[in-house]
């Protein structure tokens, strides 16, 4: 190792930390503890997810019929491709190359664009269909014996579709923004094998939102067959 | 004692540097715990304010100073500045921020900026919060149930609901970086069954504020969209639940009920023990209980909700696993009297505190009990006797520990020393204020009496005029420490770096700490609490 | 790459080799094909279970090897196992509620 790394590395080291790698080992287990509070935080709306569709299944299925789900499955295989340049980038940071590291990152901030793009699509789609709770929304059922209350519960499908996707997109562009924090950190060449904390807690970020997404995906996108595409 | 020792003043974290910058911008986790000191004691004024109008309007059973619109206003906005912006906060952003550092032997918590961070998230919260209330109140109750707080209250939610939610984020990251400085930034020896209890109580705390407060944090969101969006969640006439809204929101506030108390149990833990001159009876069981608390304190939310709805077979689960909690809370409550037993007890102003607290919270914790069996609760739902009970444990449990707290540690944070009989007359004057306030109220609601209405029967006016007296005494209680600490401030005797005689590695450095805590790491070789092995001097100061 | 497997794995890190991110990567694409298919065949109640299912294998494939879950301390799993477990006590305990209910009849209903 050279001899700059390690000064870029004692720089590095806060004043209340014995050594780097108590520093570091703290550092993750704060993401994690903070990924932790992420859970939570979606879980209180994939519980009335699941309160709902056990009580209004019919209305759910509805909905999910209005997905788009070949968009749908476009963005899960997008947010995947993302999480692999992000996982490598890390192991770029790992082994001191920050070129490298700075191109993987970038093209996963394209990815995460691309997926917001497509979300933005959809929204678009969804907007314009009034399939957005409110005033102005409207659902033709196909319920012919409980039209008017098949409609209402395709509300609150359409009400959790908007609040889950939009916590989740609002967490992807949180995670552009920090990985953008990071490639231009990576410039200035902050980062080496013994000092990249933060690139690998915004990692940890970037495959927790993955994560979310790839169970929202079957949730909202595939909940019956009647899809033809 | 006023031998010139201190002449010089030795650099420690309040001088070190000056300047409302020095204070705005410091990482310093001691000056972050005076911060929050400040603005929490502010916090407490107002919501006292609300509860001073509250008693004075049910002085008269006629409804004839403020209207029912008015006080729906201000009992709501009481529960609110008290539960999220004094309560909660209380002893872990003050005490907890100050003492858990130095008591694991570490330089700062694991991450400096981020508590920094979590106190102007209180602030921004607090202010959004309290921006609501001036420009015109709410009166949803501190609840928020759905669906009048989505549909029908034309009061500011939306405000109150995003205070709480940005100060719900000061809550997670003050319990998450607790959590992770008790794991990672313990001193060489300091191992988990050397760790001061309130290190263990607030750990059991800080648990409850990462898992739950994220789950209220989305739920009072959704109430904001459901107002603003009108996305409609909770919102029965498309056939959405209240009770959803109902589940969610006690998932994390009746935990919550535990992130109040379980600090103040920490603190009445190193209090008893101190002035008991013993080691504390059973500390493993004093420290796993409060873990059990904290677990336990997820599995029992529905006794909120006995007779909002729910299905009468999960109620019956509820309570049974209600009654669980009441295990843990006696075993501390019978292992601090059990190291008071035989001990060389000293009566000063934090141990009359925590006798003050040890019975009321007695008090308050049976009264739960009663509250946890079905029947009695339908009985008694919605009275003053669930008003009193919570009081009970939130004011004369957890205000009583927060004042201990203070004045056992005031010396540390300070540097200066208190009038101790002043101090004294306070604590006397504070559990009398209170239980005037506030045992009538059990009698009350155990006769019907229903909570939250401004006019009440006149045959139920003497027992109200006496919780109104009783809660000008209380006042006068609250307002002497502030007073005297104030005051001490400049004329204070400087204190000694271990006033108390106490153990522990936060009596181990001097009074005020320097900024770093300790000159050198220290290094642990001793079991926690060793006071059986200490030379017994006499208190110097205080008598 | 040889040289940098022989960093001191405490300061700098587990480093994993870049096939088998790729590998996983792959598994992962491979799963969100099976499940969109899968969700074309009529299963009735295991629909919902096979997209659960392969879901929590792509989740469970992402915290252990993306995430490193897999070469990180017990404590790291601990915090990991607890989230999960707090989250489906907030499922469970809010389930028995709702699913029990329709159990109790009144009289005239």
């Amino acid at each position: 190792m050279a001899t700059s790394d390690i000064q870029v590395a004692e720089h590095a080291l806060q004043h209340h930390f014995a050594d780097m790698e108590q520093q570091r080992e703290t550092s993750t287990f704060g993401m994690w503890m903070f990924l932790l509070t992420e859970i939570m935080f979606f879980g209180g709306l994939f519980c009335a997810y699941l309160v709902y569709r056990a009580s209004y299944y019919t209305a759910f299925v509805e909905g999910s019929q209005k997905m788009n789900i070949w968009l749908g499955a476009t963005n899960t295989a997008v947010l995947i491709c993302s999480s692999l340049t992000m996982a490598l980038g890390v192991r770029a940071a790992q082994m001191a190359k920050p070129k490298l590291m700075i191109a993987l990152l970038l093209v996963t901030i394209l990815f995460g664009l691309g997926f917001l793009g497509i979300k933005a699509v959809e929204y678009h789609e969804h907007w314009v269909n009034h399939e957005f709770p409110g005033p102005n929304f409207h659902f033709e059922t196909g319920d012919p014996e409980h039209p008017a209350t098949d409609a209402q519960h395709t509300e609150i499908y359409f009400s959790l579709y908007w609040a889950m996707t939009g916590l989740h997109a609002l967490h992807m562009i949180i995670g552009v923004g920090l990985v953008l924090w990071i490639v231009l950190a990576g410039l200035r060449g902050a980062f080496t094998p013994h000092y990249y904390n933060p690139v690998e807690n915004v990692g940890l970020y970037w495959h927790f939102v993955d994560l979310v997404w790839i169970y929202l995906f079957p949730l909202l996108y595939l909940i019956s067959k009647k899809h033809g595409g | 004692m006023a031998t010139a020792v201190q002449t010089v003043e030795r650099e420690n974290y309040l001088n070190a540097n000056y300047g409302i910058k020095s204070w705005l911008l410091t990482t310093d986790h001691k000056r972050i715990a005076m911060l929050y000191l400040i603005s929490i004691t502010a916090m407490f004024w107002i919501g006292g304010f609300f509860a001073m109008m509250i008693r004075l309007e049910l002085l008269t059973p006629a409804g004839d100073l403020v209207s029912s619109d008015t006080y729906n206003k201000l009992f709501t906005m009481h529960g609110i500045v008290m539960v999220f912006f004094f309560l909660i906060p209380s002893v872990p952003a003050v005490l907890g921020n100050f003492l858990i550092p130095l008591m694991v032997g570490a330089k700062d918590l694991a991450f400096p900026r981020v508590n920094l961070l979590s106190w102007y998230l209180y602030m921004a919260g607090g202010i959004t919060a309290l921006t609501a209330m001036v420009m015109g109140g709410v009166d949803t109750g501190w609840t928020f149930y759905t669906p009048f707080s989505t549909t029908y209250s034309n009061t500011h939610v939306i405000g109150a609901a995003v205070g709480i939610f940005i100060a719900g984020f000061s809550s997670i990251l003050t319990g998450l970086n607790f959590i992770i400085t008790i794991h990672r930034m313990r001193a060489p020896g300091m191992t988990w069954r050397r760790l001061p209890l309130f290190c263990w109580s607030n750990y059991a705390a800080a648990l409850i504020m990462v898992l739950g407060t994220p789950v209220i944090a989305i739920t009072l969101l959704l109430v904001a969209f459901e107002r603003a969006f009108h996305i409609g969640v909770f919102n029965p006439q498309l056939g959405g639940d209240p009770l959803l809204f109902q589940h969610l929101f006690w998932f994390y506030s009746h935990p919550a009920v535990y992130i109040m108390i379980l600090p103040g149990m920490g603190v009445i833990s190193e209090i008893v023990t101190c002035f008991s001159r013993k080691r504390v009876f059973g500390y493993e069981f004093v420290a796993l209980a409060s873990i059990a608390i904290a677990v336990l304190g997820f599995l029992v939310w529905a006794h909120h909700m006995f007779v909002a709805g729910i299905s009468v077979y999960a109620a019956l689960v509820f309570s049974l696993l209600s009654y669980l909690v009441a295990i843990p809370s006696a075993v501390k409550v019978f292992n601090w009297t059990a190291t008071m037993y035989k001990g060389s007890i000293r009566y000063n102003t934090p141990m009359l505190y925590a006798f003050g607290f040890i019975g009321l919270f007695t008090v308050g914790g049976l009264t739960g009990v009663f509250l946890a069996s079905l029947g009695i609760d339908v009985h008694v739902t919605d009275t003053y006797f669930v008003v009193a009970h919570f009081h009970y444990v939130m004011v004369g449990g957890m205000v009583m520990a927060y004042m201990a707290g203070l004045h056992f540690w005031w010396p540390k944070m300070s540097g200066r020393m208190y009038p101790e009989g002043w101090a004294k007359l306070s604590a006397l004057l504070v559990f009398v204020g209170f239980n005037t306030t506030f045992f009538p109220q059990f009698i009350l609601g155990y006769m019907g009496s229903p909570r939250r209405y401004h006019a009440y029967p006149p045959e139920f006016q003497v027992l109200n005029v006496l919780s109104t007296a009783g809660s000008s005494i209380l006042a006068v209680g609250y307002v002497l420490p502030m007073i005297y600490f104030l005051w001490s401030l400049r004329y204070g005797e400087p204190a000694p770096p271990n006033p108390w005689n106490a153990v522990g590695l936060e009596w181990m450095t001097s009074s005020p700490p320097p900024t770093h805590n300790f000159d050198e790491t220290p290094v642990v070789t001793w079991e926690a609490y060793d006071y059986e092995n200490q030379p017994q001097e006499e208190v110097t100061i205080g008598h | 790459m040889e040289n940098n497997q022989q960093h001191d794995e405490s300061v700098v890190g587990h480093i994993a080799p870049a096939s088998m991110y790729v590998a996983i990567w792959a598994v992962l694409m491979a799963f969100t094909a099976i499940t969109v298919f899968a969700a074309t065949i009529e299963l009735h109640v295991f629909n919902i279970v096979v997209a659960l299912v392969i879901a929590t294998i792509k989740g469970t494939l992402v915290v252990l090897f993306f995430m490193h879950l897999r070469y990180s301390t017990k404590l790291t799993m601990v915090t990991v196992v607890a989230s999960i477990f707090f989250l489906f006590i907030l499922f469970g305990l809010t389930m028995t509620d709702y699913l029990s209910r329709g159990w109790l009849t009144y009289p005239g209903h």
